[in-house]
């Protein structure tokens, strides 16, 4: 399908098929960690790295898998190159730059295992994207990641204030106001086309 | 295994206990993926190969048995041999009597929601698009999946002119998607209210992929003729 | 260690109810959520996850004195993996349709973190028979939790449950609930219910106490 043209990927991977509204990928660290602001615009920062990494990752671990005819091994390999670069890229900006490693660093272990990264990997394998285009879909589907946790922690801030009965505190309020976001995100369907 | 229990237990393990462990476990997991695939393989070629026969049955009703071609650099289609690649390929079926009945090709387009592909059917002698049947899409549930379903849209699909000019260069008449009620012409798609945008998407697949395979088909109309290749 | 003292039944009811994981845990949501839309699909999903948890149960909780505390991670990751591909495999050749509907998803369950949590916090400390029981009730648990919010979500949202027909045509689908919105629905709906069992639990128990507690003062 590599007929798809850049921004059609990019406004599908960010609004229309929203990893966690539309896909649910990444809900945990999204009902979890989405209560401050200033967090989750550092965390969507984080995600959107590491999804870069690791789709560039994934591509040619794609083209390794094709070359050698050994489709069996891409769930396996994916993981575990994906993880290692993970840490690798970690240390290496530890060591160049201090102040985008305190930015981001404490996040990145973290994101790693996370649903999203591996999901992203998967689909754009799936749909058999080339590198540009994978690099779009990596870039859509992190600011998605990164629109939905920040409208989250703005309205949890909000709600903090609020009153509510004891019994929908925690996750099932998250729950709730995230069901509301999807809805929302649905009126975005047809942008794309 | 067993034995090697006491011996890690002490003192930080070293270097070789993590190789060791590392090691191991990958090579029983190896085996047990490679062995995983080679015995479902099979089985799972067979159900992809049945899947898309039903599909060529269903948009080619009066066929029996189909082939798969492929388009050739030269703009000719071959008989596949091996493994091929979706977009190049398109699928003949034949009547009990081994008579041509039409060709089924699959075509994909952006939808709604996303990606949608169908497979649809050309009859050779109507010139026209005789079924379709969606096989992939997210559509909405209730609005953009009436696309699979709704009795009054596929009911364009029946019988959809894609006739070419005389001289084979291209179609004659492009496909159109026209409001619901509004259709008057053969070449026309009527959309269906509330599911407008799904609807539209169907028509501009089904119009570029016919742009595309109509004319390069009919200019060759012999190679699916030849000898008789189906298969059951 | 508490967990040693009870005995392999109590392992195998705990992740039924009382440590359900989905309605208590809330672990393992983006599976939980994506493929819940029908109830069949929700319990081939169940049903896969709960496989390959028991699986990783098994083979971590052998292995545990076989594998360097340093590379633990990496190795279960490897394990579940396996698995993972394996019933990837499986569910192919079982059923095309199957495979369609489910995508992407069974690959996903390799970073379902309820399984990875099983391995670290329980097969890597305990024998393989106890570890067996754990897998067993959590992926039951699991595959039970899926499937109520699949049939809720079927049922309501198609007016039907495995694909038979429930209601007469007058009924009116409730569309959002087969959409993503109504997975995050569903599941808020369940909690809720769980957070009011608990809290009635809570206020009962506290009532018996103030009760024993008057009784006791009228006895002086």
């Amino acid at each position: 399908m590599p007929s798809e043209s850049l921004w059609t990927i990019f406004i599908n991977a960010s609004l229309v098929n929203n990893f966690v509204l539309a896909y649910f990928l990444g809900i945990c660290p999204f009902l979890g960690v989405s209560s401050k602001l200033e967090t989750a615009t550092r965390m969507g920062g984080a995600v959107t790295f590491v999804m870069l990494v690791s789709s560039v990752c994934a591509f040619g671990i794609q083209l390794l898998l094709v070359a050698i005819d050994a489709p069996y091994l891409k769930l396996i390999s994916f993981i575990a190159v994906i993880a290692s670069t993970v840490q690798l890229v970690e240390m290496f900006i530890k060591k160049v730059s201090p102040a985008l490693f305190r930015a981001l660093g404490i996040f990145l272990p973290l994101i790693t295992t996370n649903c999203a990264i591996l999901g992203l990997a998967l689909f754009q394998t799936n749909k058999g994207y080339s590198f540009v285009q994978c690099i779009v879909y990596a870039l859509g589907a992190g600011a998605g990641v990164t629109r939905a946790r920040v409208l989250m922690a703005g309205l949890r801030e909000k709600l903090e204030l609020a009153e509510v009965p004891d019994v929908t505190k925690g996750t099932a309020m998250a729950l709730m106001i995230a069901g509301l976001l999807s809805v929302t995100f649905m009126g975005f369907g047809g942008l794309g086309g | 295994m067993s034995e090697t229990e006491l011996v890690s237990r002490p003192a930080p393990p070293s270097i070789w206990h993590m190789y060791r462990a590392m090691v191991g476990v990958g090579i029983v997991c190896g085996l047990l993926i490679v062995t995983a695939f080679q015995v479902t393989r099979p089985i799972i070629e067979r159900n992809k190969a049945e899947a898309l026969q039903k599909a060529i049955f269903h948009v080619l009703p009066n066929a029996s048995t189909s082939a798969t071609y492929r388009l050739d650099e030269s703009g000719g289609f071959l008989v596949l041999e091996g493994k091929g690649v979706g977009a190049e390929l398109v699928y003949a079926g034949y009547d009990d009597n081994h008579e041509l009945m039409g060709l089924a090709v699959e075509a994909q387009g952006m939808g709604y929601q996303d990606v949608i592909g169908v497979i649809y059917g050309y009859s050779f002698a109507e010139e026209a698009i005789i079924g379709i049947q969606v096989l992939e899409s997210k559509e909405t549930p209730g609005l953009g999946d009436k696309i699979e379903s709704d009795p009054e849209f596929l009911e364009n699909f029946e019988r959809l002119d894609v006739s070419l000019r005389d001289d084979l260069s291209e179609m004659a008449n492009p496909i159109v998607p026209v409001r619901h009620g509004e259709k008057t012409h053969p070449w026309e798609v009527d959309g269906i209210t509330g599911a407008t945008i799904s609807s539209v998407a169907i028509a501009d697949i089904l119009n570029r992929s016919a742009q595309y395979w109509m004319p390069r088909i009919r200019s060759h109309l012999s190679d699916f003729q030849g000898d008789f290749q189906g298969e059951e | 260690m508490a967990a040693t003292s009870k005995s392999s039944t109590d392992e195998f009811i705990k992740g039924l109810w009382k440590e359900n994981p989905v309605f208590v845990q809330v672990l393992g949501m983006c599976p939980v959520l994506a493929v819940s839309n029908t109830a069949m699909n929700a319990l081939a999903m169940g049903l896969a996850t709960a496989f390959v948890l028991i699986m990783s149960n098994i083979a971590v909780s052998s292995l545990r004195n076989f594998i360097p505390k340093q590379v633990r991670i990496a190795t279960y990751i490897l394990i579940i993996a396996t698995f993972v591909t394996v019933v990837d495999y499986v569910i192919q050749a079982v059923s095309l349709d199957l495979y369609k509907a489910l995508g992407a998803f069974i690959s996903l369950i390799v970073v379902n973190c309820l399984i990875l949590g099983r391995a670290e916090a329980f097969a890597s400390k305990n024998t393989v028979a106890r570890s067996v029981m754990d897998g067993l009730g959590m992926g039951i648990g699991f595959a039970f939790a899926l499937f109520c919010l699949g049939a809720v979500r079927e049922i309501l949202g198609s007016g039907s449950l495995f694909g038979a027909q429930l209601f007469h045509d007058a009924f009116q689908d409730w569309v959002v609930m087969i959409l993503p919105s109504g997975g995050f629905f569903t599941l808020a709906a369940w909690l809720l219910l769980f957070n009011w069992l608990e809290q009635r639990k809570e206020r009962k128990a506290k009532s018996d106490e103030a009760t024993t507690l008057a009784l006791g003062k009228e006895a002086v």
